[in-house]
């Protein structure tokens, strides 16, 4: 066996490597030095995202005869998780020092690495069988992370629904994929695409892609497979709520690319355009609408990355180098806008426990900063310009009308369209703090802690920079013209 | 970069915003908003100067002080800039409305947090006008759009709430058609795959299919229409500047719909000239209805910002109208409106919110009288209800003669009746005018405590004086405004109007 492979996967080894460090760290050190596990995981954490974008790749590799495929486009999607992992890991520093959270929180670290490890899988696999460990150890062990407030008996229904509903979708998953694996007789992406051949017209290749969009169509939370966002964000613990929405979101997303254009990519406008063109008008306008009546913030911010789930989702149907930069662009400014989100929310939380909006009246008058540092991300989120979320949705609204069909110019408008109402709701939050301030705001000032503080700069900084410096975007659009990954198309 | 005159409409802003988020105090926000605003009005003179300059030597080329920096490589992005007369004029009436406006808001609550957002406003108003990359033009379109929200939000009045978010959803609903326009344009900007963002190299290429052009005009035209008033999107006009504080109206009315008129014919008609030259009709007959329709509905109005507000669709209605007639005399006649009707409504709204400041009401039944009570005021107001309803003189008349004799010039019926219809309008303008001026000043004094009501500050004297200043000056010297826009006119920027 040639072990340089393995050298392939340094990003995942190093992963690896973090991973027992903080297990060790967590095991065996002094009950003393236990305090310290969140700083030190959070440094460790950033020194392998700073060594992420130290060593980059040139060319694409591939290892163990084709299974796991790995190369610029990959790597930059790992980094971006990474630098969010490391804004949530931030972020998650004062609750996981709480009280209630103190003698676990070494396991909180430890479960969420091997998420991350899972997500890095299913975005380099080229195998199904490889791909489905990723998918599985991306999800199981967030069920445990959600029910991680044991006191609380709405985070135990949230990791019954979470669970419950990751393994129903696996099998939705794992049953496409065996009729893939009928058709075609391979599980290799690339066997499967000369396996399928001239299947086009059959039912059943329709029926086993109908099953993969359905089953990766659950965690990603795509409307109508969404049931289950609203009550899950609301019930975990927030930073397990801003993982689950930004990085799951994110890491599914672009593995759902690969899948769709590797594997499928020529029955394109034949068979699975229409399903998706169909799930996006849904997930859009059913999230935005949804997200109109909330008043718990959590659950107003579950439907929200609902409708930004579609929006993502135009990147992938776009089927060009324009709409793969601009996915993994949205998926970068997604997390720092949604993370900043999350940051005021959950520090919110911590000092006060609150989180309707109602309470955020009149938020202005007591705690400025973190008022505008909400009203930053929401600006972002609703594509307000100069912040990095206007870019994006230029970006990724470009990307789709690549092709000059009538259809896609259609898909844009309603989308389009929904970002109005989008921008409606976002407001409302703005409003709550911002201009209902004749009454009393049930929020009194307090101090957030360091970590909270940091967390909110560095995603308040990349809101304003991401978009105005065009670097970002730029590279992420030359590497992918360079890999040649949409070159059939 | 920075040797580049242009790119200081857009630093100074936001050198003021980064002074704003300094200041201690209300004095020295003050200073700042002054003397940037004097900075920007300085340099938009100076800029006119050196523009008029260049053309006497003989520059023809179609913008002048053009510039590009490389901002999106791959997507063709850059951040071009280039001015004509038309933005230059454009320039020149922002920096005067924002040194107005600041005096206007001279005693306002929370005084930094409203001018950070009034120059972030004007910073997309300024940096639209400089640049002539559609990306670019767009995000500062959507720039100046937002900072409506809270400043109505938080500093207006009456029903704020609900005018100010019907008023951001209305013009970003303007905006995502906008949007879908603009990203159509880029894809057929070049026939041979060069594709760009610039105007110029757009028009130059000329390569919009017939049948695309079809399908983008309505896409952009409506969308710059919406900002521009247009009928029947114009519904958020009234109900927002009802709300909207003193500065924000002057901004608003005064400038931010210009850039619905600016880019109605900037991109839509300048790019697409088929499809405006076969649409026209459709939009034709909307404007019309602006137009007449605004001016009546301003004649049953009680309240006086919505009097003006909705003077303002039927002048800014006759801005588009005039674009849409394609022929020079009554684009020139459009351009002369634009800066005729921002400064007078400015003035108009300034005025109220004196008065209103002092009499604590906008309806017009509960006051009367108001010359005896404070003479500058209300002389300042008849001069302003003078330029509105047209007196020669003062701008509007010059405007509105321009406009009604280039649509003349239409020999066909249809542009021949919709000219008369619109014609008309100057008769109601002349009725609501009059009413208001007959009834608010000159009438009988309604109200006892008005009596003890002191006349205006010394800001307001410089406020309101400078803007009377810049109307007469218009309207006493038509012809240089009118060939430093027809200087425009000559390189044969408007292909358009070579087609009848």
């Amino acid at each position: 066996m040639d072990y340089t492979q393995f050298l392939a996967m340094k990003q995942e080894i190093g992963l690896l490597v973090v991973f027992l460090l903080v297990f060790l760290y967590d095991t065996f050190m002094p009950k003393k030095a236990l305090n310290g596990t969140a700083a030190f995981t959070c440094t460790i954490f950033a020194i392998f995202t700073a060594l992420g974008f130290c060593c980059l790749f040139s060319s694409d590799v591939t290892a163990f005869s084709g299974m796991y495929s790995t190369g610029a486009v990959m790597s930059a999607i790992k980094n971006i998780l990474n630098l969010g992992v490391l804004i949530v890991l931030i972020q998650s520093c004062k609750w996981a020092n709480s009280e209630f959270q103190i003698m676990r929180r070494g396991e909180f670290y430890e479960l969420l690495l091997v998420t991350l490890f899972g997500m890095y899988l299913m975005i380099s696999a080229r195998h199904f069988l490889l791909f489905i460990i990723g998918l599985e150890s991306a999800s199981l062990p967030l069920a445990a992370m959600v029910a991680f407030d044991k006191n609380r008996y709405e985070s135990h229904e949230a990791a019954i629904k979470y669970i419950l509903t990751a393994v129903f979708s696996s099998a939705v998953f794992m049953l496409g994929l065996s009729f893939v694996y009928g058709l075609s007789g391979s599980l290799y992406f690339d066997q499967i695409v000369s396996g399928l051949g001239n299947s086009a017209n059959s039912a059943m290749l329709i029926v086993a892609i109908a099953f993969v969009i359905a089953g990766i169509g659950f965690k990603l939370s795509l409307v109508p497979f969404h049931l289950w966002t609203a009550d899950v964000y609301q019930g975990a613990p927030t930073s397990v709520t801003s993982y689950l929405s930004v990085i799951s979101k994110g890491a599914t997303a672009f593995a759902f690319l690969v899948v769709m254009s590797q594997v499928f990519g020529q029955f394109y406008d034949k068979v699975w355009m229409w399903m998706l063109y169909a799930l996006i008008i849904l997930t859009i306008t059913v999230g935005n609408l949804f997200a109109i009546r909330q008043r718990n913030m959590k659950r107003f911010l579950a439907f929200s990355s609902i409708s930004q789930a579609g929006y993502i989702m135009l990147g992938v149907i776009a089927m060009n180098e324009v709409g793969v930069a601009s996915l993994m662009y949205y998926v970068l400014v997604y997390i720092f806008s949604n993370l900043a989100a999350f940051g005021v929310i959950g520090a919110i939380e911590n000092a006060t426990g609150k989180v309707s909006m109602d309470d955020y009246n009149g938020l202005y008058k007591t705690n400025p900063r973190l008022s505008f540092a909400m009203m930053l991300a929401m600006f972002s989120l609703a594509g307000i310009p100069p912040f990095a979320g206007f870019f994006s949705k230029f970006f990724i609204f470009t990307g789709a009308l690549h092709q000059e069909s009538v259809a896609m110019y259609i898909l844009v408008l309603i989308a389009l369209i929904n970002t109005i109402i989008s921008l409606y709701y976002y407001l409302l939050v703005v409003k709550a703090m911002f201009i209902k301030t004749e009454e009393e705001c049930q929020i009194a000032n307090f101090r957030s802690s360091c970590s909270e503080r940091l967390g909110l700069w560095i995603t308040v900084g990349g809101i304003i920079l991401l978009g105005i410096a065009s670097c970002c975007y730029s590279y992420l659009l030359n590497l992918t013209q360079a890999s040649g990954m949409m070159s059939m198309f | 970069m920075f040797d580049n005159i242009l790119i200081y409409f857009v630093i100074i802003p936001l050198v003021m915003l980064a002074l704003v988020g300094l200041s201690q105090n209300i004095k020295q926000i003050r200073a700042v908003a002054v003397t940037g605003s004097l900075a920007l009005t300085g340099l938009s003179i100076f800029l006119l100067v050196d523009y008029l300059s260049l053309r006497s030597a003989g520059e023809t080329a179609p913008m002048l002080f053009t510039d590009s920096w490389v901002w999106f490589a791959p997507l063709h992005i850059n951040l071009s800039v280039g001015v004509d007369g038309i933005s230059i004029a454009m320039l020149l009436l922002s920096s005067i409305i924002l040194l107005t406006g600041s005096f206007a808001s001279w005693t306002i609550q929370q005084p930094k947090e409203f001018f950070l957002w009034l120059i972030l406003l004007s910073t997309g108003v300024f940096g639209f006008f400089i640049t002539i990359d559609l990306f670019a033009m767009f995000m500062f379109y959507e720039v100046a759009l937002i900072p409506m929200y809270l400043l109505i939000g938080v500093w207006g009045s009456g029903k704020k709430n609900y005018s100010a978010m019907k008023l951001t959803l209305m013009l970003m609903g303007g905006s995502a058609f906008l949007m879908l326009g603009l990203i159509g344009i880029y894809y057929h900007s070049a026939a041979d795959g060069n594709l760009t963002w610039n105007l110029l190299q757009i028009a130059e290429n000329n390569a919009i299919s017939e049948n695309w052009q079809l399908f983008l005009f309505p896409m952009t035209f409506v969308g710059f229409g919406v900002l521009g008033a247009m009928f029947p999107f114009h519904t958020w006009s009234p109900d927002g500047h009802e709300s909207a504080p003193t500065a924000v109206s002057m901004l608003h009315a005064g400038v931010l719909m210009k850039l619905g008129g600016y880019g109605c014919f900037r991109v839509a008609i300048y790019l697409m000239p088929y499809a405006a030259n076969e649409l026209s009709w459709i939009f034709l007959i909307l404007t019309g209805i602006s137009v007449v329709y605004g001016a009546f509905s301003a004649c049953v109005q009680t309240d006086l910002k919505y009097i003006n507000a909705y003077s303002s669709v039927s002048h800014c209605g006759l801005v588009l109208f005039a674009i849409l007639m394609l022929n020079t005399t009554a684009m020139t006649g459009a351009i002369m409106q634009m800066l005729s009707h921002g400064l007078m409504t400015a003035l108009f709204f300034a005025l109220i919110g004196q008065i209103y400041g002092r009499t604590h009401t906008r309806d017009i039944r509960e006051m009367g009288g108001l010359m005896q009570i404070m003479p500058y005021l209300s002389v300042c107001y008849v001069i302003a209800g003078m330029a509105s309803l047209g007196l020669p003189g003062l701008s509007g008349f010059v405007a509105e003669m321009t406009i009604f004799v280039g649509s003349f010039q239409h020999a066909d019926m249809f542009h021949r009746v919709f000219t008369i219809v619109a014609c008309c309008s100057i008769v109601i303008t002349a009725v609501y005018i009059l009413r208001v001026v007959g009834k608010l000043l000159f009438g009988p004094v309604q109200n006892e405590h008005h009596r003890q009501l002191t006349d205006a500050t010394w800001w307001e004297k410089v406020s309101t004086a400078t803007l009377i200043v810049c109307v007469a000056v218009i309207g006493c010297f038509p012809n240089f405004f009118a060939s430093l826009i027809k200087s425009t006119f000559i390189p044969d920027i408007f292909r358009v109007l070579g087609m009848n």
